[in-house]
């Protein structure tokens, strides 16, 4: 049912396409990639790219019948990279979106980094695409005024997906031009016109998702669909306790079980943890049911090991008392303890966030086919070149003899960047010598996430006269995602204290943060908007409590915190990326106001348990305010009957994507904030399923989602993360609002309301 | 034995009666549309119609499908897309889209119960569905949406 055989066309590196307008890795990569996607030849789809195909750049190929064919190497998830990206290419090429085919890309280190997180692939690759569709483009023109002997400059891309010769009726086809422009030097850089942002076609104008149809349809192959012949499947009980080991295990009831085939231990990780299997045992059966059922009818005991003491109520207490230690310093402006030390009107406060999983829709899944030296491995992964590297490692293979195919992601918010579970198909395949997908239930998921750390956060400042901070502290702990990588570290990454903890957008002029140290007792992974969402928690609703301790309106609080127009001074990122997006304070203050404004902010009398609460954040360098509006009724349900989010994530490829992220994203932000918590005891995860580990429905999610765009010709920003931060913290300060009643430690209905 | 009918096609098993539908549909039919969420009937994913009407396919058992008409995804419609496809299509409701199929067949069911849902009745329809990328906005247009086209 799923194709395997690519049709490798020319190698247009051997020709020196492209050098020297993209990287030299990002050019090989091109010509390796042109393959068929597994789901275009399972659903009969698209056709071959044929010998004769002209493939003039990393991304795009176009065949002599006019079908551009464009290579997704990111991961879709809902993020819409297969619709914005190949987009933005089109437009450049002044290609007809209509005939324009995606390829997803397999694993390959050709390509750069294909991890999908980080908000970063339009950020990333905007102006190298736009490169690639306006050489291609220039090389068609190149092609027409060859083939009618005019000059260039009398030959225009008009119209759309043609090229017409000015000075007559003339015109040929992309596809009619193909053969001719494959045989043409590449362009100069300096040669290429780019359009400019009024003649854009695609760029910024609202597209429907490519794979829209399929999806509806239930054709789209996601990981868990997929099927190989002569497939078995797995499903593995993994140690309760990080570290743990199998003890005794008695499978004799299992085997009885009709389909079931037989068990394999799986070995424990070798410490650090990584991306290795938990280890385990796993049961092999002809379907999915037969593998669950045997697998309930294991009898293992279990070693658990050092991590067995974990309670999460106790390492709660102690995060909580390492916050109010001094810590690690991460920056200092002025000096903070001289203006504690002058007294005046101190304010102090802690926030505690515990653990999240991602639960994603769709359980972590993997197929793997393992043939002597050769794996094939079919994926819903972030991180194709992960799972190739960690299948490799695992089975003592070389890395270029694990191919990792990218299936559509039933969500991923960061789980699937982990690619834990492919390797314990490969490792299962290996052993059996034959195809195997390994299913992850929801309990398995939600037991063996990497999960969004738990933190506490101590605030402390101390205001003048006219209520504004003068002095202003703040301390987070959390066993951070190095952890996973190195067992040994306690303290968070320069990643993590990047994300809104090394500064704040605020005039402050003494201030300091600090990082306390933390042990990881789970797996610790990074999650849609990572370290932002406690971090924001805790600044956000400590700029509300603020308000209300100098007497203020909590918006023009906010805004008098917020300051004038101004760039901050922020630790440079790698590679200069600090000098690109500087932290522009005005942007940030211009979304508060937008926010406010649709909000109707001060403007409407609040009902009673009525209120709105606002929060602004800058995270993947987008800019983002959210009014929140709550309804609070007597029993502590709190009903969201509005969000209004401002964004400016400048240069927006597609505006419909941004849109729907973002609406997402406010029920995301909803879900962690109302019952979001995973807690342990003796070590293993309490929670199972949507039972015990809810999130939001239909009926108590926002119930209506505003996205405002900010217009902007800054360079591209994140769009698939940054809405999640603010919302937490501005239902909190709407529920204080409504009620007097503050939340200084998520999730909701952990404070009596539901 | 039982027998049964899969998108009107006659079908019959004799496996493990304890198998759930779902499993039976994907693993052993083929038919993928249906997902996989939860296995409790708690998040909607694997929603089918059962003689038109929504059921989780997760938690049922296949010692019970005895001459139903059991009608997936796949099935929903046989010249083009349903109408409330064409509405989700319309409102560009799915992000990932993994929970989709089960959205789409409880919207189905929801509108021949209710053919003009009122906000409450769309909240009882679809609140045993979760979309974890939170597209709930757009699903409750698009079921306006299509109920407006089939009026």
């Amino acid at each position: 049912m799923i194709a395997t055989e690519k049709v490798i066309i020319e190698n247009i590196s051997r020709r020196g396409f492209l050098q020297g307008m993209l990287s030299a890795g990002a050019f090989v990569l091109c010509a390796r990639l042109i393959a068929e996607p597994v789901w275009a030849a399972a659903s009969g789809g698209a056709g071959s790219v044929g010998a004769s195909a002209f493939h003039p750049s990393v991304y795009v190929g176009i065949h002599t019948d006019g079908v551009v064919y464009i290579v997704a190497h990111r991961s879709e998830m809902g993020n819409g990279v297969r619709t914005s990206l190949p987009r933005i290419l089109a437009d450049e090429l002044d290609a007809d979106w209509s005939r324009v085919t995606v390829v997803q890309a397999d694993g390959d280190a050709a390509y750069g980094s294909q991890d999908t997180d980080g908000s970063h692939s339009v950020r990333e690759f905007f102006e190298p695409l736009r490169e690639a569709g306006a050489t291609a483009r220039l090389m068609l023109v190149r092609a027409a005024a060859q083939q009618w002997g005019v000059p260039e400059s009398q030959c225009v891309a008009d119209p759309v997906h043609f090229v017409s010769d000015r000075s007559s009726s003339r015109r040929l086809g992309y596809g009619e031009l193909a053969a001719l422009a494959a045989k043409l030097p590449v362009p100069k850089k300096e040669e290429l016109k780019f359009k400019s942002p009024q003649e854009w076609r695609y760029i910024g104008k609202p597209a429907a998702g490519y794979d829209l149809t399929d999806v509806c349809s239930g054709k789209a192959l996601f990981g868990m669909d997929v099927r190989v012949d002569g497939m078995l499947y797995a499903a593995i009980a993994h140690p309760p306790v990080l570290g743990g080991k199998v003890g005794s295990v008695d499978d004799s009831a299992t085997l009885k079980v009709i389909g079931v085939k037989k068990t394999i231990p799986i070995d424990p990780f070798k410490p650090p943890h990584a991306f290795q299997p938990l280890g385990g045992v796993a049961v092999i059966a002809d379907n999915t049911f037969a593998a669950f059922k045997g697998r309930k009818n294991l009898k293992i005991e279990w070693d658990n090991g050092s991590n067995a003491s974990y309670s999460s109520a106790e390492y709660k207490k102690e995060l909580q008392s390492t916050a109010r230690q001094p810590g690690k310093v991460l920056r200092t402006v002025g000096d903070p303890d001289a203006e504690f030390a002058k007294g005046g009107k101190l304010v102090e406060a802690e926030y505690f966030a515990p653990h999240l999983a991602h639960a994603s829709m769709e359980p972590p899944v993997a197929v793997a086919d393992v043939r002597g030296e050769k794996v094939t491995v079919w994926s819903p992964t972030q991180n194709p070149q992960g799972v190739q590297e960690e299948v490799a490692k695992a089975l003592a293979l070389k890395k270029e003899n694990v191919t990792c195919h990218v299936t559509f992601l039933g969500g991923g918010f960061g789980r699937k960047s982990k690619p834990d579970y492919a390797v314990e198909a490969a490792v299962l395949s290996q052993k059996i010598g034959q195809p195997i997908k390994v299913i992850w239930s929801r309990e398995d998921d939600i037991k063996f996430d990497y999960y969004h750390s738990v933190a506490a956060m101590y605030m402390k400042a101390a205001l003048d006269d006219s209520g504004k901070p003068k002095a202003w502290l703040q301390r987070s702990v959390f066993p951070p995602i190095g952890s996973t990588f190195n067992a040994t570290e306690v303290y968070g990454g320069a990643g993590e204290m990047s994300m809104g903890w090394s500064v704040v957008p605020f005039e402050v002029p003494n201030f300091r943060s600090e990082n306390g140290q933390a042990v990881a007792h789970v797996r610790i992974g990074w999650l849609r908007s990572v370290a932002n969402i406690y971090h924001a928690f805790a600044v956000q609703s400590f700029a509300n409590e603020l308000a209300y301790a100098a007497n203020r309106e909590p918006y023009d609080y906010l805004l008098t915190l917020i300051g004038s127009p101004r760039t901050l001074d922020v630790p440079q990122g790698p590679a200069g990326i600090g000098e690109k997006y500087p932290y522009d304070i005005g942007r940030l203050r211009r979304v508060a106001e937008i926010a406010a404004e649709k909000a109707n902010w001060g403007k409407r009398k609040p009902g009673k348990g009525s209120g709105m609460g606002i929060a602004v954040h800058r995270s993947f360098f987008t800019y983002v305010a959210s009014v929140v509006e709550v309804e609070v009724d007597d029993q502590g349900v709190v009903r969201i009957p509005h969000v209004y989010t401002a964004v400016d994530a400048g240069i927006v490829a597609n505006p419909e994507m941004l849109r729907s992220q973002f609406e997402g994203a406010a029920v995301f932000g909803t879900s962690l904030a109302r019952t979001g918590e995973i807690t342990a005891t003796t070590g293993a995860i309490d929670q199972s399923n949507f039972y015990d580990y809810q999130v939001a429905r239909m009926n108590d999610a926002p119930r209506q989602v505003d996205v405002h765009i900010v217009e902007s010709m800054a360079p591209p920003a994140g769009v698939g993360e940054p809405g999640v931060p603010p919302i937490a913290p501005a239902i909190c300060n709407a529920i204080y609002a409504a009620t007097g009643k503050r939340v200084r430690e998520l999730p909701l209905m952990r404070n009596g309301f539901s | 034995m039982v027998h049964f009918k899969v998108n009107g096609r006659a079908q019959m098993f004799d496996g493990d009666p304890e198998m759930p539908l779902l499993w039976y549909l994907r693993d052993i039919l083929g038919l993928t549309g249906t997902k996989f969420g939860c296995g409790m009937a708690l998040c909607g994913a694997c929603t089918v119609l059962q003689n038109g009407k929504a059921i989780r396919s997760c938690s049922k058992a296949m010692s019970t499908v005895e001459g139903l008409e059991i009608t997936t995804i796949e099935g929903i419609s046989a010249n083009g897309p349903h109408p409330v496809q064409k509405a989700w299509a319309e409102v560009n409701v799915p992000q990932c889209g993994y929970c989709q199929p089960g959205q789409i067949m409880q919207a189905v069911s929801l509108l021949r119960s209710k053919p003009n849902p009122t906000d409450v009745d769309i909240d009882d329809g679809m609140a045993g569905n979760i979309c974890r990328c939170g597209t709930y906005q757009r699903i409750r247009a698009a079921i306006k949406t299509a109920a407006k086209e089939t009026a």
